[in-house]
């Protein structure tokens, strides 16, 4: 059998209602949780640079091991649990309180570095866009077997910046079209 | 043994990937579909960059009851009283390509009010907000994919994406699945709207077959005599491809 998925619809400007008036989770990792821990900050900016005020970022990651939670084999230990959401504010951002991932096994024998799996979902928004936020600054991203498929002067696009004001505080700005547009993946 | 001990098993190639199916052109909405205004700002204008798909890809959050509180279900149950208007129940199995039941699964909803007002502080349409409703539900499926809601029949309401635009009546529908790529938000509307063919929203979808997936049907076997009617919606997410290949 093969049914056609249902397909994707805007998630409007009244998602708060469903998704994260009560479902927001800013913090990806409960007490105990081992790793470095530092904050990300995303900004969402529409094809005229303006702040999007009602989108929502969700993000979803390895632990510092390089492993999913729930994935076969995974412990699900010290309360990582990998999955945040939040809607952008007035000024089109939100931050999440997380651990740097570790390097995730990617196709043969390459090694993935580290990195966090976004979607960006909002009104105006049809199918949820698709992205990867890697650090600057991280030897393993030369080797990365997804990096490597973006042409080289894109691949700033998805990269984190460190914030030079604060330590462990990274900034990345999701531009949804235009000059400066960041990749979005067919997944 | 020492932790430091364990090898970091990210780091080596394990058992191999299981892919999920790709979506049929035609299938799914375009981003960028100027009639829906809000897209021209919004949607990317790059072509997307094909992701083989990866442990990353392939893994997602899982969901539990503790996710889930009793009310959640019922949207008339969440207040003192009663809300106003058609009370309905919405039924339906989550399925994946290939027809096998998606259980355990967290599904949210949210939608506006019998008048077509969202219990929301950026809606200034002038209907009346309905104290004994606030419009947002959740479930989980259970072992063979089943859900429902309990709630209004919601009303449509005006937008201002053209001259006389107004949205058909719909329910916001936003699913897991089991992995990163199997991620759906989707909203499922109401059989025989007369208001279908001027929604640049649902026009956005290309392939006929694949829009009426998102209409839900009249079901008396879910209407319940003398109480409600019954609508059956099921969602379809993506499936696995039939071959695993090695990574």
């Amino acid at each position: 059998m093969d049914l056609i998925p249902t397909p994707s619809q805007t998630v409007g400007p009244y998602l708060h209602l469903g998704l994260t008036d009560a479902g927001s989770i800013s913090r990806i990792f409960g007490d105990g949780a081992k790793g470095e821990k530092v904050w990300l900050t995303f900004r969402v900016l529409d094809g005229e640079g303006v702040p999007v005020p009602d989108a929502m970022i969700e993000v979803w990651q390895a632990d510092p091991e390089g492993n999913y939670a729930n994935q076969a084999g995974s412990t699900d230990g010290a309360g990582f649990r990998g999955f945040g959401r939040l809607a952008t504010a007035e000024d089109g951002s939100c931050t999440f309180e997380t651990i740097r991932p570790g390097c995730v096994r990617g196709p043969g024998k390459t090694v993935q570095a580290p990195h966090i799996n976004v979607s960006i979902l909002g009104r105006g928004i049809l199918k949820r866009l698709s992205t990867r936020v890697y650090f600057a600054g991280e030897r393993a991203n030369a080797a990365d077997p997804v990096l490597t498929l973006v042409p080289e002067n894109r691949r700033t696009t998805l990269l984190a910046k460190a914030d030079p004001a604060r330590k462990s505080y990274w900034m990345f700005d999701v531009h949804l079209r235009g000059e400066s547009e960041t990749v979005f993946f067919d997944v | 043994m020492s932790s430091s001990l364990i090898p970091a098993k990210g780091k080596h190639p394990g058992e191999p990937v299981a892919p999920f199916r790709r979506h049929e052109p035609g299938t799914q909405p375009e981003s960028f579909y100027p009639a829906y205004r809000a897209t021209r700002l919004r949607a990317p204008s790059q072509p997307l960059i094909f992701l083989p798909q990866t442990l990353s890809e392939v893994t997602g959050p899982v969901f539990g009851h503790s996710d889930v509180r009793p009310h959640d279900q019922d949207l008339t149950g969440q207040h003192a009283g009663e809300p106003l208007g058609e009370r309905i129940i919405v039924r339906g199995r989550v399925l994946d390509g290939d027809g096998h039941a998606v259980p355990n699964s967290l599904i949210e909803i949210w939608q506006a009010n019998a008048a077509g007002r969202y219990a929301h502080v950026n809606d200034d349409h002038p209907a009346p907000l309905d104290p004994n409703f606030t419009g947002t539900g959740r479930t989980l499926t259970d072992e063979n994919g089943l859900y429902s809601f309990v709630t209004i029949k919601p009303g449509a309401y005006p937008w201002l994406n053209h001259e006389n635009a107004w949205r058909p009546a719909h329910i916001h529908f936003s699913l897991f699945g089991p992995a990163f790529v199997t991620r759906l938000i989707t909203q499922m509307y109401f059989p025989g709207d007369p208001l279908f063919g001027y929604d640049p929203i649902l026009q956005s979808i290309p392939d006929g077959r694949a829009r009426q997936r998102l209409v839900s049907k009249f079901d008396l076997e879910t209407t319940k005599p003398e109480w409600a009617l019954g609508y059956r919606f099921d969602i379809v997410l993506r499936g696995r491809e039939s071959t695993p290949f090695e990574t």
